[in-house]
């Protein structure tokens, strides 16, 4: 343990925990509502990260080529990139939906049948990818060049920070409306909170749990970009994100869209904040014992499983 | 004119058959209660034709238009309106969405309904910003019935209104109830209360074991031997 290095540099672990966790936040959205309206865990859900990290790729590789963009170009290409991923992430949430989940709600499956036929989908849709991409990582065409803008207390907060952080806020302010005050936001927490009792008003159950697909797609999509635009692209990068935005998801409280954006953010610093401690090896040592940690005392996590809930 | 009419129902349950040959007529304006026993086939017979459940015999139809094969979402917008038993409150919503909600196929503005619903129970009125799931029990249901009515419909159902409910409350929603049938609205009611929903209704039809074995004015079967004896809770000899 290295309590000197988690001091000198809390900023800066700070400034990516909150990147990290932003990310984290738009993914456990996706989890958090599918749980909401179904009770099932969408573990598939991975790949529509993955797939909006490979339309912002091909989107961008189409329009930058190799040129570096700057100014008001750079800002229409990062929204460029963040609507081809959520397109992307939407659609392949809604045939997941469609061809894994839909023909077993009709029969009356049990729940374990859902859950094999996510993993199914992931590995499917991963390793199509992998064959139809490439099995190497490559990397999407900056649309802008990465600096620092501004500092907190020494540091650094990069182009790249601000973006994430920008859409990340807009976005879920944008999903944290819909739920709260649409038509369809009130069709998903009827859903999540009695579904025969919601068809007896007029909700076609069946619609609003597509579109809630969608709707955690859209989010995935975008982050599985803004993810990408760091790391690069490849077919297996929604494994490890994926599996932290679900676990941010419990944390936070599953079905619970405040506790999946308290979740994400809350992950992501601390396990930052572990790095910085520990060392980066004991990174998702320190974030998974503290999510067993958390589970131990508050077993429906931080805000708890309030379904169908808006605030 | 006839507005709902079951014509030879039959409903099963995997092996158990809830209904069978059932035959009710509700005419418009009409309060018609359904009387019997638990399990008798009085929720079953309201969950058939709000599309709940699904009849292997026989048929629905409402406002002379067979409805048994469609989904409870579409029956609610041809003017069904359910009050479900246990009455099924949004408990995570406030009493203003869960009036909304009962208007959700509805487009346009909701201002008169949900005035009307207020003037009809005013408590709602002032607990409409509070959680649906915080309300007492008779608030709950005068909520549930305020929902359906919130989709404007002919044909009211309303499942066991005076389930759990304290006597005082049980007169309320009952002579709530026979204002809601002045403004021209249909009701079909299903009861336990056999006392109260006679004194109610035009007619009523009695269930047993899935079949009805009465039916007649409600005047007529609160004077009939053993409907007093089963149901009113006065030993015949």
């Amino acid at each position: 343990m290295c309590v000197s290095c988690f001091t000198q540099n809390f900023w800066n672990l700070l400034v990516l925990g909150l990147a990290d966790g932003f990310l984290y936040a738009l993914i456990a959205i996706g989890y958090t509502l599918v749980y909401g309206v179904l009770q099932l865990i969408n573990f598939a859900h991975s790949e529509v990260f993955m797939s909006g990290g490979f339309a912002g790729y091909f989107i961008l590789n189409a329009v930058i080529g190799t040129s570096s963009p700057g100014g008001v170009v750079s800002v229409g290409l990062v929204v460029l990139g963040i609507a081809g991923g959520a397109m992307a992430g939407g659609g392949v949430a809604f045939l997941l939906e469609r061809v894994a989940y839909r023909p077993l709600r009709r029969r009356h499956a049990p729940r374990l049948a859902f859950l094999i036929s996510a993993i199914g989908a992931s590995f499917f849709l991963y390793n199509m990818a992998g064959k139809e991409f490439g099995r190497d990582a490559v990397e999407i065409p900056a649309p802008f060049t990465s600096g620092p803008v501004f500092s907190v207390f020494g540091a650094p907060v990069t182009t790249y920070y601000l973006v994430i952080a920008i859409s990340a806020i807009t976005m879920l302010i944008f999903l944290d409306r819909v739920v709260a005050g649409s038509k369809l936001g009130k069709g998903i927490r009827a859903v999540a909170q009695d579904a025969e009792t919601a068809s007896l008003m007029g909700v076609n159950i069946d619609r609003v749990i597509s579109q809630t697909f969608v709707l955690g797609g859209l989010l995935g999509g975008a982050a599985g970009f803004l993810f990408g635009l760091n790391t690069g692209v490849v077919y297996t990068m929604g494994f490890t994100p994926a599996l932290k935005a679900f676990t941010a998801a419990v944390l936070g409280g599953i079905g619970n869209i405040r506790g999946a954006m308290l979740g994400g953010l809350l992950l992501g610093v601390v396990e930052n904040f572990g790095a910085g401690l520990f060392g980066t090896q004991w990174r998702d040592v320190v974030s998974f014992g503290i999510l067993v940690l958390v589970l131990l005392v508050r077993p429906t996590g931080l805000l708890g499983e309030r379904l169908g809930r808006s605030a | 004119m006839t507005l709902l009419r079951l014509i030879d129902l039959e409903v099963r349950y995997g092996a158990i058959r809830a209904l069978q040959d059932v035959n009710v007529d509700v005419s418009e304006g009409e309060i018609v209660a359904l009387l019997g026993a638990n399990g008798a086939g009085k929720t079953t017979t309201l969950r058939t034709i709000s599309g709940l459940a699904r009849p292997v015999k026989g048929s629905v139809q409402f406002a002379g238009r067979e409805i048994h094969r469609l989904p409870p979402h579409e029956v609610v917008g041809l003017g069904i309106g359910h009050a479900p038993e246990g009455r099924r409150i949004f408990p995570q919503m406030s009493v203003l969405e869960n009036l909304e909600m009962g208007a959700y196929r509805r487009r346009g503005d909701l201002h008169q309904d949900t005035e009307r619903v207020y003037s009809l129970f005013p408590v709602l009125k002032q607990r409409r910003r509070q959680d649906g799931g915080t309300l007492s029990g008779g608030e709950q249901q005068m909520l549930a019935i305020g929902r359906a009515l919130m989709s404007a419909p002919r044909l009211l159902l309303l499942d066991e209104p005076s389930m759990g409910l304290a006597p005082l409350v049980v007169e309320t929603i009952f002579s709530i109830i026979s204002e809601i049938r002045k403004t021209g609205t249909t009701i079909l009611l299903v009861e336990q209360n056999a006392a109260q929903a006679l004194a109610l209704a035009d007619r009523a039809y009695v269930l047993e074991n899935g079949r009805v074995v009465m039916a007649d004015k409600a005047r007529t079967l609160l004077n009939n031997e053993r409907v007093r004896a089963a149901y009113l809770g006065e030993g015949a000899a």
